[in-house]
């Protein structure tokens, strides 16, 4: 598969990451490469066989409906980077 | 032997018997990584006071009677498990300074089971990797021989444990992180059942695979261990409630033939995993292993797996888009690394994210991203959840066949630093005999069987069905008792 320096732009800017122009032009071939080694999956016949998502097939056990975990948020926001009275800070977004 | 350098059950024995206490034990231990870890790099975070802290409230416990059978043996924790109050990093520069605000389940039951916590190590960024070159704290050394990496990305932990620097150690295997570093470095490595030990606290990367598991210098030793891990957990979802076997119970019981323990026992050979691809003297090693087998009463049938050179395009698929799903959460803005400058939110995730996670990582947050994107969801991921079906099916009709399936763990043994570090295609390449257990759930062993000419150590690859770990740990503890290889250490300066 062939990628463009605007595929790699895209799907840079869809994972938010910053990549740089030389970063692009290194990543570029791995990326192609590795796609060709994922491209093989296209030639396999998969009519009618259904997805596995876990291998072993179980469903979500239900718990009971009560609440088991008190108030954390002092120990939790203790490894925050930036943190006002129990507020996450984040750059502003509304102008 | 003897003495502090003894195994998890020789540890145990003494400490049972007060011939040594666990402060005496732990503190060989700190010495003996203070002495040789500066040359291996497998630690990224020692706990000399908490570990001599638990060491004398294990002895304690020691004395009062009722301790737990593992009371005061040290261990270590891959940096991938939570640690509460200690750093927990996954070798990433955006977890550098993160403190573990709770334990992982595994650690939790450990630490109730009486093992004394040294420290954390080494690893792969995130669990990525195969070579543990992938470090922001810099790569481990294989203790055989300096030159060679230990794999990955376990392979702090792999490493720690041949130079006898603590009796076991944890590890995580999403597509061999166990087994391989296992095999490179000359001690035994469970990964067991999908759904056996609960990931609560194991730092996500690829949540369908990861499994935690652990590496010691016998099968006895990680049927100890998984005896205290294991067992359902109700924060896992994907965590099995099932019973628990009595893995030591099983590795205790007396054959009916001692002189074939394993009559009886039908071993399967896949011919995938004994083909061209493999090198010469880690075949000749496996070849002899499996006759030792025979000779200790099984019988090898040979059975096939199709579909299993898949399992690397499968993978490659499926890890890469579960990791860039779950690192998401890495932001700065609840915990770990932020970029210093930033024009506004979406710049400060852009910079955050690009300085916190290293080359391979951002590798693979691209790929991820790449095949869950718009228009390519079908073709990569469902494509591959359903290649995945069918490596799982071809792995149950030859258990249809055998009790367990043998072959290498790894094409070669230990690769030198910087060999595959360019290549990531080669690097990936390495896992094609690991993957399959991580696709289909399945637990597997690396044990080892023999070295390289030049001393490098060689490991055999035994797979059993889900939730046969008893089976397992069986098979290598015969093997073991019949066989030496697994005795070896490095020459490394004695404790």
């Amino acid at each position: 598969m062939k990628l463009t320096p605007d595929d790699v732009a895209r799907i840079a800017g869809l994972a938010r990451l910053e990549v740089t122009p030389e970063e692009s032009l290194a990543v570029q071939p791995q990326l192609e490469a590795i796609f060709g080694l994922l491209d093989q999956l296209a030639a396999v016949d998969t009519t009618g066989v259904a997805p596995l998502a876990h291998p072993q097939e179980c469903f979500a056990p239900l718990r009971e409906d009560r609440v088991t975990e008190g108030d954390q948020r002092e120990l939790l926001q203790s490894v925050a980077p930036a943190v006002e009275d129990g507020l996450y800070l984040v750059p502003k977004v509304i102008e | 032997m003897g003495g502090p350098l003894d195994t998890v059950a020789g540890l145990a024995r003494q400490l049972a018997a007060r011939e040594v206490s666990s402060v005496e034990v732990t503190r060989a231990a700190l010495d003996r990584i203070a002495a040789l870890d500066h040359a291996l790099n497998a630690f990224v975070n020692v706990d000399g006071d908490g570990a001599l802290a638990a060491a004398a409230a294990a002895d304690a416990a020691r004395a009062r009677g009722g301790a737990g059978p593992l009371a005061g043996v040290p261990i270590a924790h891959k940096d991938v498990l939570m640690t509460a109050g200690l750093p927990t990093t996954c070798a990433s520069r955006m977890l550098a300074t993160f403190v573990a605000p709770y334990d992982a389940h595994v650690v939790a039951r450990l630490k109730d089971a009486g093992t004394v916590l040294v420290g954390k190590t080494n690893m792969d960024e995130f669990a990525m990797g195969s070579s543990n070159e992938n470090s922001h704290f810099g790569a481990v050394r294989n203790p055989w021989q300096p030159a060679c990496v230990p794999g990955g990305s376990s392979g702090g932990s792999a490493a720690a444990v041949a130079a006898r620097l603590v009796p076991a150690a944890t590890g995580t295997d999403t597509g061999g992180s166990i087994r391989q570093p296992a095999s490179y470095t000359g001690v035994t490595g469970l990964k067991p059942t999908y759904g056996r030990c609960s990931r609560y606290g194991l730092v996500a990367f690829a949540s369908s695979l990861d499994t935690p598991g652990v590496f010691a210098r016998t099968a006895e030793d990680c049927a100890l261990l998984l005896g205290a891990m294991a067992g359902p957990d109700a924060r896992d979802s994907t965590s099995v409630d099932r019973p628990v076997d009595d893995y030591a119970g099983s590795l205790a019981a007396r054959p009916a033939d001692p002189s074939r323990p394993l009559a009886g026992l039908r071993v399967g050979l896949p011919a995938e995993f004994f083909g061209d691809g493999v090198d010469g003297e880690v075949a000749r090693a496996v070849d002899a292993a499996v006759g030792e087998l025979r000779r200790l009463g099984a019988q090898t049938v040979d059975v096939a797996l199709p579909r299993v050179g898949l399992s690397v395009p499968v993978y490659y698929v499926i890890a890469p888009a579960e990791a860039s799903s779950n690192l998401s959460r890495f932001d700065g803005v609840r915990y770990g690394h932020r970029a210093a400058e930033y024009r506004d939110l979406a710049d400060m995730y852009r910079r955050t994210r690009a300085e916190g996670f290293g080359a391979e990582v951002r590798r693979r947050i691209l790929i991820g991203t790449y095949v869950l994107s718009h228009g390519y969801y079908d073709a990569y991921y469902l494509k591959a959840q359903k290649v995945r079906r069918l490596i799982a099916d071809d792995f149950r009709a030859a258990f249809g066949r055998c009790d367990v399936i043998a072959g290498p763990t790894a094409p070669t043994a230990a690769f030198r630093l910087g060999d595959k570090a360019d290549d990531p295609v080669q690097m990936y390449l390495n896992d094609i005999f690991t993957i399959g257990a991580n696709l289909a759930g399945l637990p597997a062993m690396s044990i080892p069987c023999g070295f390289t000419g030049d001393g490098r150590p060689i490991g055999l690859q035994l797979h059993a069905p889900a939730f046969a770990e008893a089976r397992l740990l069986t098979v290598a503890h015969r093997f073991q008792q019949a066989t030496d290889w697994h005795a070896r250490a490095p020459a490394l300066p004695p404790a």
